[in-house]
């Protein structure tokens, strides 16, 4: 089984990426981007039966900074 | 004094922070490597140094954060061992929660590299008691990720509490309320993004980080 983890910024933190980011997109022409906000996909090989609070444990104590980051899990089929 | 150096896959200013420590105390640092479980005996004073610690994958600072030297690390801060974290150290210490808030990528994404001014924040800590509060000093900087954040709150707090140790005199990459050290709340953990270890004599072009390991020798020794 595979779970992804999304790691985002909190909303108030700025992100310099993100705006660099929006800046180059306007460059490009692309005049209707708002906002651009930059974060993480990580993909995780797990064996089966590991529990959605190991994958949590996982987020709080390594993938993500909960300082400044939020996390989503979602889990997919294999 | 006796002193411990933590040297992590990645760091590179391990033996300029070495070298600074040992020409100021007159005693060399034991380098002790990320796996160990245990400090040397009878240390006053640890280094975390600058770097790219485990290629600043992750986050800077996140992998090394979480080595076993580091819960030693931690174990002696609590005791109230002085710990110096310099640069990629400030983020390992942020990382690891011995100081609060996070460093981020620099506001104009730009690798800074440069002497920065910086205005001394309060001199009623081991390692400032050789500065004058509000005192301007010159010290260089070489980061990528020397963004200071953290919330309303705690940068109120660190404010209030006397606990900003060093603050730009000038924009360098975006940290909030221009912050470039801290303190911990017992005084006795700095992380700072300038590199004193890189300014201890003449020949470095100033000697104004000398004075922050005069100011240990004088506390500690």
């Amino acid at each position: 089984m595979k779970a992804r983890v999304y790691v985002t910024l909190k909303n108030g933190v700025l992100d310099p990426q993100g705006r660099a980011i929006h800046h180059a997109l306007e460059g490009l022409g692309f005049t209707g981007v708002e906002d651009v906000r930059a974060g993480k996909l990580i993909e995780l090989s797990l064996k089966d039966g590991t529990s959605d609070e190991d994958i949590e444990a996982m987020c709080r104590k390594l993938l993500a900074n909960t300082v400044i980051e939020n996390f989503r899990i979602e889990r997919i089929a294999a | 004094m006796k002193s411990a150096v933590i040297v992590f896959p990645g760091s590179n200013c391990d033996r300029d922070l070495a070298v600074a420590i040992r020409d100021v105390t007159g005693e060399a640092p034991v380098m002790v490597w990320h796996r160990e479980t245990e400090l040397p005996e009878g240390i006053g004073l640890i280094g975390v140094p600058g770097g790219f610690s485990y290629g600043d994958y992750l986050r800077s600072g996140a992998m090394a954060a979480r080595s076993p030297v580091m819960r030693a690390v931690a174990d002696a801060a609590a005791h109230g061992v002085a710990v110096l974290g310099v640069c990629n150290g400030f983020q390992v210490l942020t990382e690891a929660g011995l100081l609060p808030g996070a460093l981020m990528r620099n506001a104009g994404l730009n690798f800074v590299c440069r002497d920065v001014p910086l205005t001394v924040g309060t001199s009623q800590s081991a390692f400032t008691s050789c500065y004058e509060m509000g005192e301007a000093i010159r010290i260089p900087v070489a980061h990528h990720d020397g963004n200071y954040t953290a919330d309303e709150e705690t940068l109120d707090r660190l404010e209030g509490e006397g606990r900003v140790a060093f603050r730009y005199a000038e924009p360098v990459n975006g940290s909030a309320r221009n912050i470039a050290g801290i303190l911990n709340d017992a005084g006795n953990v700095l992380g700072m993004m300038p590199h004193p270890e890189r300014m201890i004599e003449p020949a470095h072009g100033g000697a104004d980080g000398r004075r922050l390991f005069e100011g240990l020798v004088d506390a500690l020794a």
